[in-house]
């Protein structure tokens, strides 16, 4: 038992590495990382996390980030909940191929869409704005939460719906009321996986953004090519995109694994 | 048995025109550019299928069609059965099993470019914790910008060190619903580790497994972001994968025609591979 420990614990130290080095070059001054090499920080400062949070252009690539990561899980949430539920319980003319439909979006390589998704915001008018990231990240998000919440809500007995409907529910007071707490878990697991990837995603999301609605990515890879690779800052702004999904991670966690393996396929 | 009601359209209704105006209306732009031929000014002229023809004939299409499928090839071979066993070994309840999973999920979420730009730091030569322990403690030459086979590597452990988490928790998932009375009978039985692997936990793991390498697949097979900013595509075209070289056909050297036609073609061997491999491993189900 004790010495099977051993492979999870090692996988884990790899994984933590590279972030170790990330989260340490970021409180090291910029003479530290370029004179030489350092395994921890000899000098320890605040200067790139300063920059970060007193600079409009940094901070609001946070904010952006967070405003369309957000309008996308509420939008892909919302909708994917009647459709799930209605390929849970329904069988309809097409319905499983529409359902191989949705999925076959998740195979589209993004940066094949990225010209035509440019010029279709720029004609509707919403490019550079935050909604269009959002509705462009509906591709793959929409059909991941379908997947997901369908898994769910299979596994919820029909006698449910149907002692509520003979209790005399109307619909949208049976699945506001009855039916959404009962797979309030899957709620949670569909949430997070729409977060995680509009969060990760950034061919589209710099595709479709200019200024008032650049995401943090963006703004970082701008800085790495024109400021004269300054990894301290780099580091920094590397290092605080990873705590929102560790957080969002905390939350759900005993869930994530269960998300994916009660889905379809 | 679900009952047969057409009102499931109105359900479906929202997803379907948010997903296809997503979807199909970029899909007929891309569709529209590969059997066109522009000269500049906005004019544009049939080309028939004349792009699909040039595309499927260039060398430089094989090649990095080649790559790419060397690439997939490679981080499923490692990361399925890396993932299993370290499914396979963590523990099933206490205080370790959040720890491992959030340790675990924490790649998952990180943006893909910093992720690049992580390991780019990393394996700076000189002054990044792999790049100096393999020139200095090691004594191994590794500088991935001038080494072709060193960028290979690089980029296949970047991919395993980002994904192999997410096999990890899928076969989790699968291994966590396995009553405890199966090994108990396994037990009594003096059932082997193996026989224990391959009759118990094999099974139950099958799908999501399927539904693992299908993920794996096809993200792999489209991914972009994390090896462009690690290598560029280099060095050399080295590490040019397939939707590296497309972007740089499509906005690089702006050949809408061409780079349309490529996408199409890319896309549709992603979806028969993936139609492919899930009709085999389902296929024993419907019997």
């Amino acid at each position: 038992m004790k010495k099977r420990a051993i492979i999870p614990i090692l996988y884990i130290v790899f994984l933590m590495l590279p972030i170790y080095w990330l989260v340490a070059m970021s409180f090291k001054t910029t003479q530290e990382i370029l004179g030489g090499f350092s395994l921890f920080p000899r000098v320890w400062t605040l200067a790139s996390y300063k920059t970060i949070f007193t600079d409009p252009t940094w901070y609001w690539g946070y904010i952006n980030s967070i405003i369309y990561v957000t309008m996308n899980t509420v939008i892909s949430v919302t909708v994917a909940l009647p459709a799930a539920y209605a390929f849970s319980r329904y069988r309809f003319l097409g319905d499983k191929q529409l359902f191989f439909w949705l999925l076959t979006n998740r195979m589209a390589p993004a940066a094949v869409f990225a010209l035509p998704f440019f010029q279709l915001y720029s004609a509707i008018g919403l490019f550079d704005t935050h909604i269009a990231v959002a509705l462009a990240h509906c591709l793959f998000n929409i059909p991941l939460a379908v997947w997901i919440l369908e898994g769910f809500m299979r596994g919820v007995p029909k006698e449910l719906d149907e002692t509520a409907f003979v209790d005399g529910y109307s619909f949208p007071r049976f699945f506001v009321q009855v039916f959404l707490p009962t797979i309030k878990a899957g709620v949670g697991v569909a949430a997070f996986f729409c977060f995680m990837f509009s969060w990760v995603e950034l061919l589209l999301a710099k595709t479709l953004t200019a200024v008032y609605a650049k995401p943090i990515a963006a703004t970082m890879t701008r800085t790495a090519s024109s400021a004269g690779y300054e990894l301290g800052l780099l580091a920094a702004a590397g290092t605080l995109t990873i705590i929102p999904g560790a957080i969002v991670i905390w939350f759900v966690r005993n869930y994530i694994a269960k998300g994916f393996a009660l889905g379809r396929v | 048995m679900r009952k047969v009601n057409q009102k499931g359209w109105f359900f479906v209704l929202p997803v379907l025109a948010l997903v296809a105006f997503n979807a199909l209306v970029p899909m007929m732009t891309v569709v529209n550019y590969s059997v066109q031929e522009t000269f500049g000014n906005n004019q544009f002229f049939w080309h028939g299928l004349g792009w699909f023809q040039d595309i499927l004939r260039s060398e430089r299409f094989h090649a990095s069609l080649g790559r790419q499928a060397l690439f997939t090839f490679m981080i499923l071979v490692i990361e399925v059965p890396l993932g299993v066993i370290i499914a396979l070994s963590m523990p099933r309840k206490g205080i370790w099993v959040p720890v491992c999973l959030v340790t675990m999920a924490l790649p998952l979420l990180i943006p893909w470019n910093v992720i690049g730009a992580m390991w780019n730091i990393f394996t700076l030569p000189d002054i990044g914790l792999l790049g100096y322990l393999m020139n200095h403690v090691l004594g191994v030459n590794y500088n991935m910008t001038q080494d072709p086979v060193a960028a290979w590597i690089t980029v296949i452990v970047m991919d395993v060190w980002h994904w192999t988490s997410l096999v990890v928790l899928l076969c989790y998932a699968g291994l966590v619903s396995i009553p405890d009375a199966y090994y108990q009978a396994a037990k009594i039985d003096g059932a082997s580790n193996w026989s224990v692997f391959r009759y118990i936990q094999l099974p139950k793991m099958k799908q999501v497994l399927t539904i693992a390498v299908l993920l794996r697949f096809m993200d792999s097979f489209n991914v972009y972001t994390e090896p462009f900013v690690l290598t560029g595509g280099g060095p050399g075209n080295a590490t040019t994968l397939l939707s590296i070289d497309l972007v740089k056909i499509a906005l690089g050297q702006f050949d809408l025609g061409p780079a349309a036609a490529m996408s199409l073609i890319y896309f549709a061997i992603t979806l028969f591979v993936s139609w492919l491999f899930y009709t085999l491993m389902t296929r024993n189900d419907t019997q």
